[in-house]
Order: structure tokens, then sequence, then C-alpha cells
């Protein structure tokens, strides 16, 4: 049982705060993203619970014992990096042995665990190979073993597919995702991949600036982004925001036409993502810039006074550059976002 | 180059002229520094490997006629063997102190950020700064005063001094060259610190810091003037063969000569690749 708690953590690097007043529980056995651009604090904040950098302020807890005054070795945890770090100078045996050594457990067991995380990385033919002689994608594989041989509490990953090329990320990300439900560990990784995010998450939670904008599960956090930054930093393209001017209690009109909202004192912002729209009548007129076809859809690229609004349609449509489309949202798919604060309004 | 077909060169001609000029230039100046540094290494190994009779006749040999007389006539010379031994104790005592204060200096430059960081690389290179007849003579008397002058330990503490500045540097860019992250790994695997440093960083930077007690032994072993100022029984051999230079016959000098500059050499081309690094330049 490891549940990890972060409550209030901040951290400051001199002037500079690199994180504000953290609060996220990530329950047991659960699979946590940390989603956001870099430099928004996800990795601060992975390091300051893998024990690597300590909070300005707050708290950590792993399985209801307080750590962050604890080196990394007493956390429970183990840690996947970006670069892999795989000692150079032992073998790929002696690699995922090396925690294991350490707990100085007997050796019998030191070679089973071996034996079978290496199995279960696809790795067992390597076993006496050095890093120098593995490709990137085997090097995951044995800092991923390494780890999951520890048997931890907790399992940290940064970013650990990023260096990999993207056919290779595809596999391995479908691998982790199974490796890691079947280890029954409670995980944190860290990514700037919001496809990788979305597909592996059992909850992402979007960083933004040294703050967690929103934790949700990943259809959540698509379909219902907490503020204007998750709508435009997930989903691709992006979701596309109109100014909604205020006509009546719930009336407001967005690019001309009068739509029903949500009851607001002044001015909002309008979003729909661009898959939830059809051509038909009565709706947003769209003069059309790019026509992209990608097979299954089309991207059209449009302009909607002034501003950029794509829409992804079915691909038997005929437009070309120039045409004005009228694109009807699904009544049920809008958003509304209040420009001040950029939160969601319900 | 080759797709030019007609008589038009592809360059003007003044430019290959220049060109040419400027590569014959280079391999000039690179005869002039090989012929600089190996002239006097020839001449001194020709003379070393002749017998006592040759080193005086006229003409020289240009190959040595490999007798060891002259060699043999040094070693059985009276005093060399204890300067040998001598010189041997002293660098090998600098050797241990410059790395042992050296490597822990060049590991916390590397890993750590503190106040007064670039200062303190720059003083590190500043202490080469004062020549070294400057400071032995307050070193003589300060030597003299605690018992220190004429003893091997008193010595090597002045060749650390020389070597120190070597010793950071090159280990500075040893450990700044191991990802900070094979660290950090081993102590999410169970390491403290001094563990993560014995099983994952010495293991990755032995060879750099052989190579540098290598450096620190050969600055030491070729080190004369303070060896001479503060010794007088206990002499290295450095310090020997500048005190008997005048008295002793010339094969002797180059014997002696000899003797110091090729362990000297062999050291310094072994652990070239680290030097180079120390600079910053891209060795292999």
């Amino acid at each position: 049982m490891a549940e990890i708690q972060i409550k209030g953590v901040a951290k400051r690097f001199g002037a500079f705060t690199a994180l504000h007043q953290i609060d996220l529980t990530i329950a047991d056995q659960e699979f946590m993203v940390l989603l956001g651009a870099s430099g928004c604090g996800k990795t601060t904040l992975l390091r300051i619970v893998a024990g690597l950098e300590t909070p300005s302020q707050g708290e950590v807890w792993i399985g209801g014992r307080r750590v962050d005054h604890l080196p990394p070795r007493k956390r429970g945890i183990a840690m996947v990096f970006q670069n892999y770090a795989v000692f150079p100078h032992l073998t790929v045996y002696e690699n995922i042995a090396f925690g294991l050594r350490m707990q100085k457990q007997p050796q019998s067991e030191i070679d089973q665990r071996v034996r079978r995380t290496a199995e279960m990385m696809h790795i067992e033919q390597l076993l006496e190979r050095y890093s120098g002689q593995l490709s990137g994608g085997q090097r995951q594989r044995v800092a991923v073993a390494r780890a999951l041989a520890m048997e931890p509490d907790v399992i940290l990953m940064d970013e650990p597919l990023s260096n990999l090329d993207a056919l290779l990320r595809l596999e391995m990300r479908a691998e982790l995702k199974g490796v890691l439900a079947d280890s029954k560990t409670t995980a944190i990784y860290v990514t700037h991949d919001q496809v990788e995010a979305m597909s592996l998450a059992d909850r992402i939670a979007v960083m933004h600036q040294g703050r967690i904008v929103q934790a949700a599960p990943p259809v959540e956090v698509y379909r219902n982004p907490a503020a204007r930054f998750v709508g435009s930093f997930i989903g691709n393209p992006p979701m596309n925001f109109l100014p909604a001017k205020k006509l009546g209690a719930d009336q407001f009109i967005v690019a001309g036409s009068a739509i029903k909202g949500p009851n607001a004192s002044g001015d909002i912002e309008f979003a729909i993502r661009p898959e939830d729209m059809a051509i038909g009548p009565g709706g947003i007129p769209a003069t059309v810039r790019v026509v992209e076809p990608l097979g299954a859809h089309t991207l059209v690229t449009t302009d909607v006074d002034g501003k950029i609004f794509r829409a992804v349609l079915d691909s038997n449509i005929e437009a070309s550059c120039g045409d004005i489309l009228s694109l009807v949202p699904r009544a049920d798919r809008i958003r509304w976002f209040d420009p001040q604060s950029t939160s969601a309004i319900q | 180059m080759t797709a030019v077909t007609n008589d038009v060169p592809a360059v003007p001609a003044t430019v290959t002229d220049a060109r040419k000029a400027g590569s014959g230039l280079m391999i000039a100046c690179i005869v002039v520094l090989c012929v600089w540094v190996l002239l006097p290494i020839y001449l001194l190994l020709v003379n070393a490997l002749s017998s006592p009779a040759e080193v005086t006749s006229f003409p020289k040999r240009i190959i040595p006629s490999f007798d060891f007389g002259s060699l043999s006539f040094f070693l059985n010379f009276q005093g060399v063997g204890k300067a040998l031994w001598n010189s041997v104790a002293v660098a090998l005592l600098t050797m241990v102190l410059s790395i042992g204060i050296g490597a822990p200096a060049g590991y916390a430059l590397s890993r750590f950020d503190f106040p007064g960081k670039e200062a303190f690389r720059f003083l590190v290179l500043m202490t080469r700064a004062f020549p070294l007849p400057l400071l032995a003579l307050p070193l003589a008397v300060l030597f003299i005063r605690t018992g220190l002058d004429d003893t091997a330990f008193g010595l090597a503490i002045v060749h650390t001094t020389l070597s120190l500045p070597f010793a950071v540097l090159i280990t500075f860019s040893l450990f700044s060259g191991i990802p900070v992250e094979l660290e950090e790994a081993a102590w999410t695997l169970g390491c403290n610190r001094w563990q993560a440093f014995r099983k994952v960083v010495l293991p990755l930077a032995l060879p750099g810091i052989a190579a540098s007690a290598v450096f620190a032994f050969t600055i030491s072993w070729n080190e004369v003037f303070a060896a001479a100022v503060l010794t007088i029984e206990n002499r290295t051999l450095t310090a020997f063969l500048l005190q008997s230079i005048n008295v002793s016959p010339l094969y002797l000098k180059f014997a002696g000569g000899a003797a110091l500059v090729v362990p000297a050499l062999i050291f310094i081309f072994a652990v070239r690749r680290y030097l180079f690094a120390m600079w910053g330049i891209a060795n292999r």
C-alpha cells in the first residue's frame, strides 16, 4: 500500500518560484502522469518526491509515512531517468542486481529477480552485455527492469521515452503500461507528450507555471478542461476559442449567432474541440484558409472574425480556400471559460 | 573542384597562392617545433647509450652504440642510488597528497554550487603564478623551524602545492564528464552519498585519477629548485645532479639526464589523453 500525498509543496530557486503550493494525492497503484510544457515544474515535483530535491516548504507522504526529510534510499521508491542512467561499468545483469545487492538480498533471490524482470522487459539475452553495447531502447528496458527488480512501493519515471524514436516509443509505451499494471506499484510519470499522457494515465495532472491546473482522468481532462490552458495544451489540433458577448441572461453572441450559455455576469469565452463540429445550416461562418486531408478525417483551418478556427471534418467534404463554411457545434460539447480567471464556467 | 572543365581556375590564383604559402608556413612551424623538442632528447639518448669514450670523442654517431657503460657507471656512482630512492619517495608522497586533496576538491567543483566557486577555480590556477624562488626561502626558514627541512615529506608538501592545481583541474573535468544521473540512480537504488561515489563514480573515474596521479608524480620527479633549496642530506635525483654536475664527467651528466627525462616522458605520454581533457581539447 503506497498512497502518495503531496501537501503544500513549494520550491523556490532564489527569486524564481518553480512550484507554488502543490497539493496532490495519488492513490495506491494509481498511474499518475504529470503533464506540462518544459519548465512547468513537473520534473522538479517528481524529484522532490524522489528525494533528489528538497522542497522549500510542504510535506511529502508515501504509504502513510512522512518522507520529505529522508534520503532517496529510505523512501521505498525506484526511479527511471530520462537518459536511462544505466551504469556503464557494469553488465546488464549487475545493473539490475545493483539495488538488490544494496539491500543485501541473498544471491538466489537476486538471481531469480534479475532473471524474472529481465524476462518481463525482454532483455534476458542481453544480461552479459555492457551499456555501451546496447541501443537506446534496450538501455531503457534495462533502466525499467532495474527499477522493477527493486519491487518498490512507488516507481517514478522522468520522461523515460523521450529519447527513443517514434516507433520504439509507441511500442515501449504499450509495454510499460502492461508491465506497470502487473507490478501493482504506484507510478508517477513525467512527460510533455500529451498522447503518452492520455494513453498511459489513470489520472493526468496538467501543470502550468508551477501549478497543477487540473488533475483528472484523461477523458475528463480532454472533454472538460478546468482551465483555458488545459484546453489549448491538450488535443491536437487544440481547442478553438472565440469571444462570447453577453446578450441576455444566458444568451451570448458568438461570431454573429446567438448561443445559449451559462449564467455569467459579463462577456465570456466560447470553446469547442475541432472534431465536435459538423457542417450544417445556421452555424458559425468560417472562411476556409487551409484544407489538409488526413485520410480518416480532413483538417480544415478557417478564419472566424480574424481568429484561427480549426475543424476536423469528414474526409468526403469538398472545400477549398476562400469558401465560407457554416460550422455547427455540438451543443453538449461546448465549453465556456472566464476570460479573467481563465477557469471553466459550468 | 573536379567539376571545373575549362581553364578558368575555381579559385583566384592569389587565393591559392596564399593558401599554399599558409600551409607551407604551418609545416615549417611544425618542423621547427618538433626539432626544438626532439633534438635535445635525441642527443641525450644517443650520448646516454654510448660508451664513456664515445661521448667525449668526435665525430658523433647517428645511431647510438647501445653501450651501457655510461648508464652503469652512473647507477653505481656514489649517492645516485640514495638520490634515486629519495626522488621516488618524494614523488610517491606528492602523488598521494595531491590526489588525496585534489580529487575531493575536483569533485566538489563539479558537483556542488557554492559561493565563490569561480573565484576558487581561478585561485587554484593562481597558485602557479608565484615563482618558486620567491616561496622557497621563507619555506626553508619555516621548515627549519618546524623540523620539516631535509625530509622527503617536507619536500613532498612543496611539490604538492605545485601539482595540486593540475590534480584539481584534471579531476574536475573528469567528474564533470560523469553524468550526475548515474549518482542519483545509485541513490534511489539504496546507496548513500559515499556508497554511490565508491560504487559508481570511482570505477568510472579511476583511469583518469590514475593519470592525474602519474602527472603529479612527474611534476615532483622533474622539480629541481625546491629540492635543491630544501634538502641537503636527502637530495632527490634532480638536486643531486644539479649539485654534482660541475664536478662530474660529461657521460655521467648525459646518463643522469636520460634517467630523469625518460620516465617523465613515458609517464606523460601514457596520460596525455587526460591532460588534453583538462584543457577541454577533444581527445582520441
